[in-house]
C-alpha cells in the first residue's frame, strides 16, 4: 500500500482482451497527486481503452486499478467513479446537442445526483456564479444561450472541458482535446490545460506533438497495450523503439 | 440568443393554449349535449360525446408515450398494456358495482365467475367494490409493472430495438394471460355490461358528459404535469440521456434511474387514460393488449410530432378521426392507410405536424429578420462603411468570438 500513498492513479499489471485480442497488456502506470501526464502512442495502442478501464466502462481481466491510493476502481461503475472525482472528456466530443451551452454546464455542475432534487431544482445565485466562471474560463460566454449543436468542433471540445471543470473532479482524463482545432485554438487549449493542471491531476492523450511539447510534462508512450517508453518528451522521442512504431512513420 | 428565448416562450404559450382549449372543451361539449335541445343544430348526440371522450383517452396515452419516446428515446411498443391494465382495474370496479343485477343475480360474484362455477371471489378482486381502491390500483398496477420491468431492463442496459422488442413481448404475454379464463378477468369476453359508476348510470347522457369532462380535465392535467417535468432540471437530464447517455453516466448521473422515473410516470398516465376509457366504451377485453395497438400509439405520436407534448395529442385525435371514418366507409383499407400514413410521415414529416410547423415558423422568422437586416444595411451601408472602414460582407458575418490573446 505504501507505494500507492501519494498516487492519484495507480495501475499495475492490467490486462484486458476483446474476443481474444489483447487491447491492454500488463499495463502499469502511476500518476502522482497533482501531476499532469501526456500519453502518446499509435492508433490502437490502447490509450482510450486505458481510460475506459479507469472510468469503469471496461472491466480489466486482471490487474489493479487504484484511485487516490486506496479506492479499488474495478469495484465501481461509471456513475460512482465520476462521483469520486474522476472526470473524462471523450475522444469524439460529446456534449448535449439539444441543450444550450449554459444547460450543458448546469447538468455537469457538482451537486446531488438523484432524481427528486433534479425535479424540484431551482438555480441559485451561487450556481449562476459558477457557470459564469466556467464559461469565462472556456471562453464561451458569448455562446451561452446557443444550442451546443451549433458550436464549432473546437468549441464543443472546450464545452466538454468546461463540463469536466463543472464536475469539479480531482483527476481529469482528457482524450485528444485538440483534434480538429486550428493552431490558435490548440495553443489556447494548451494554456487552458496548464491552468487546470495547477489545481488538478490530469492525463492528456494526444497525437499532436507540438501540443504535447507545449504542455511540457512527463510523457508516456503506449504501444500494443503496454508502456513502451516514459520520460521527458525529448527522452521519449529519442527512444529508438518509439521512433520505429510511432514518430518515425 | 433571442431566438432561443422567443422559441421557449412560444412553446410555453402553446402548452397554455392547449390546456385552455381542453378546459373549455370540458365545459362546452357537455353543454352542447345536455343543454342544446335534441334536433337543434347545436345539439351534440351522445355517441359523438363518447367518441370524443375516447379520442381524448387515446391522446393521453400518446402523451404518456411521448414522455418516454420523445424525451428519452425509449421506443416502448408496449404502452397499450399499461393502458389496458388501468382499464381492467376500472372494469373490475364497474363489475362489482353491478351487484345482484347480473344475469345470475349473485350479489358478490360477477356473472362470468358464476358461469365458471366459482364459489368465491378471488383475492385479487377484493377491494374493487370501493372506488378509491380501484382508483389507486389504476395507477399502482401499471406503475408497479413499469417500475419492475424498467428496473430490470434499464439496469442491464437494454436499449434500442432490443428494448422495443421486449416491450412487445410484455404486452403479448399479458394478452395471452388475460385470454385465459382461469386468470379471473373474464377471459376472452373481458369485462362488460356495466351498470353504475359512483352510483350514476353509465349509460345516462349526463354521466357520459361528466366522464367526458373528467377525461378532458385529466388530459389537461397530464399536459401540465408533463410540461413541468420537461421544463425542470430533471427534464433536461432526460433529454441529455436520450442524446448522450454515456456522457450523463460519466458526469455521475444514474441514467437507469432517470429512465425509470419517466417510464413509471408514463405508465401511470397510460393507466389513468385506460381507466377513463373503459366506462366510456363500456367494455374492456384482452384485445386491448394486442401488440398492434401499442404500435398504433407510436404512429399517433409520430404523426403529431414527438417531443412536443402537443403533437401526440393532435396526432391521436387526427389519426383516430381518420380511423373512425375509414372503418365506416372503407373498413378493409384502414390498416393499409395506417401503414401508408406511417411511411409518409417518416419520409416527409420526420418531425410530425408540430415539428414541421415549428421548422417552418423558424425559417420564416429568420427570413424576415434577414430581410429587415438587409434593409437596415442598405440604408446605413454608405455611412457605416465610411465610419468603420469595414465592408458590407465583413459586417454581416458579425464578430465571431475568437480565442483571445
Ligand atoms: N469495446 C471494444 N470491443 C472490441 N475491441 C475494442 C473495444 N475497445 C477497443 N477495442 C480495440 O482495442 C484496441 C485499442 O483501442 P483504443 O481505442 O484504446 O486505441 P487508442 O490508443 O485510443 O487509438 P486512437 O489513437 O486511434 O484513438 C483497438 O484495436 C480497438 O479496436
Ligand atoms: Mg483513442
Amino acid at each position: 500500500m505504501s507505494e500507492k500513498g501519494h498516487t492519484i492513479l495507480y495501475l499495475d499489471g492490467v490486462s484486458v482482451s476483446f474476443d481474444g485480442f489483447r487491447a491492454i497488456n500488463n499495463l502499469s502506470l502511476v500518476l502522482d497527486k497533482g501531476e499532469m501526464r501526456a500519453i502518446i502512442g499509435p492508433n490502437g495502442a490502447g490509450k482510450t481503452t486505458m481510460m475506459d478501464i479507469v472510468t469503469g466502462k471496461t472491466r480489466p481481466d486482471t490487474g489493479e486499478v487504484f484511485f487516490n491510493g486506496k479506492v479499488d476502481l474495478t469495484k465501481h461503475d461509471e456513475a460512482e467513479i465520476a462521483m469520486m472525482g474522476i472526470g473524462r472528456k471523450f475522444q469524439k466530443p460529446t456534449v448535449f446537442e439539444s441543450h444550450s451551452v449554459e444547460d450543458n454546464i448546469m447538468l455537469a455542475l457538482s451537486g446531488p445526483r438523484s432524481i427528486f432534487p433534479a425535479l424540484f431544482h431551482r438555480s441559485s445565485p451561487e450556481e449562476k456564479r459558477r457557470i459564469d466562471e466556467i464559461l469565462a474560463t472556456i471562453r464561451l460566454e458569448a455562446k451561452r444561450d446557443d444550442l451546443a449543436a451549433n458550436l464549432s468542433h473546437g468549441q464543443k471540445q472546450w464545452l466538454e472541458i468546461g463540463m469536466l471543470l463543472a464536475q469539479d473532479p480531482k483527476l481529469l482524463l482528457v482524450d485528444e482535446p485538440v483534434a480538429g482545432m486550428t493552431d490558435a485554438e490548440t495553443e489556447e487549449t494548451a494554456r487552458l490545460l496548464k491552468e487546470i493542471a495547477k489545481t488538478h491531476s490530469v492525463i492528456v492523450v494526444e497525437h499532436d506533438m507540438h501540443f504535447v511539447r507545449e504542455l511540457d510534462v512527463k510523457v508516456t508512450c503506449l504501444h500494443e497495450g503496454s508502456v513502451l517508453s516514459e520520460g521527458t518528451l525529448d527522452f521519449v522521442s529519442a527512444d529508438e523503439r518509439v521512433v520505429e512504431v510511432y514518430l518515425g512513420r | 440568443m433571442i431566438t432561443g428565448k422567443f422559441f421557449a416562450a412560444g412553446a410555453d404559450r402553446r402548452i397554455a393554449i392547449t390546456i385552455a382549449v381542453l378546459l373549455a372543451v370540458a365545459i362546452i361539449v357537455p353543454l352542447l349535449n345536455l343543454v342544446a335541445p335534441p334536433g337543434s343544430a347545436l345539439h351534440m348526440p351522445p355517441y359523438v360525446v363518447a367518441l370524443l371522450g375516447k379520442y381524448l383517452c387515446y391522446a393521453m396515452l400518446a402523451l404518456a408515450l411521448d414522455l418516454v419516446w420523445g424525451y428519452c428515446g425509449i421506443l416502448s411498443l408496449g404502452h397499450a398494456a399499461f393502458f389496458a391494465l388501468g382499464g381492467y382495474a376500472m372494469g373490475m370496479y364497474l363489475m362489482r358495482q353491478i351487484g345482484d343485477r347480473g344475469v345470475y343475480a349473485n350479489p358478490i360474484l360477477p356473472d362470468f365467475m358464476v358461469f365458471l362455477n366459482w364459489k368465491e371471489l378471488p383475492w385479487f378482486w377484493y377491494g374493487f367494490d370501493q372506488f378509491w381502491f380501484a382508483a389507486l390500483m389504476v395507477m399502482l398496477v401499471p406503475g408497479a409493472l413499469a417500475f419492475g420491468f424498467g428496473w430490470l431492463a434499464f439496469r442491464s442496459r437494454v436499449t434500442g430495438v432490443y428494448l422495443s422488442i421486449i416491450t412487445q413481448a410484455l404486452t403479448y404475454a399479458l394478452l395471452l394471460a388475460f385470454f385465459r379464463n382461469d386468470m379471473g378477468f373474464g377471459g376472452n369476453n373481458g369485462l362488460t355490461d356495466f351498470k353504475d359508476i359512483l352510483g350514476f348510470n353509465v349509460q345516462a347522457d349526463s354521466t357520459r358528459s361528466a366522464l367526458f369532462a373528467a377525461t378532458a380535465i385529466a388530459l389537461a392535467l397530464a399536459v401540465f404535469v408533463t410540461w413541468r417535468i420537461i421544463g425542470s432540471k430533471y427534464g433536461k437530464l432526460l433529454m441529455a440521456v436520450r442524446d448522450a447517455e454515456s456522457r450523463t453516466r460519466f458526469l455521475g448521473w444514474r441514467a437507469e434511474n432517470v429512465k425509470l422515473f419517466a417510464f413509471t410516470v408514463s405508465a401511470v398516465m397510460a393507466g389513468i387514460a385506460g381507466a377513463l376509457y373503459v366506462p366510456q366504451v363500456g367494455i374492456i377485453n384482452p384485445g386491448e393488449f394486442e401488440p398492434a395497438n401499442s404500435i398504433e400509439v407510436v404512429v399517433w405520436a409520430a404523426v403529431g410530432g414527438r417531443a412536443t407534448i402537443v403533437g401526440p395529442i393532435i396526432g391521436a385525435v387526427l389519426v383516430n378521426t381518420g380511423k373512425s371514418y375509414f372503418t365506416g366507409a372503407l373498413p378493409d383499407y384502414w390498416l393499409f392507410a395506417l401503414g401508408a400514413l406511417f411511411i409518409a410521415v417518416t419520409l416527409f414529416l420526420p418531425k410530425g405536424i408540430v415539428g414541421m410547423w415549428d421548422a417552418w415558423k423558424t425559417r420564416r422568422k429568420d427570413h424576415k429578420a434577414a430581410a429587415a437586416e438587409d434593409r437596415a444595411y442598405a440604408l446605413n451601408a454608405a455611412s457605416a462603411e465610411a465610419e468603420a472602414g469595414g465592408t458590407w460582407a465583413e459586417r454581416k458575418t458579425g464578430p465571431e468570438p475568437q480565442p483571445a490573446e
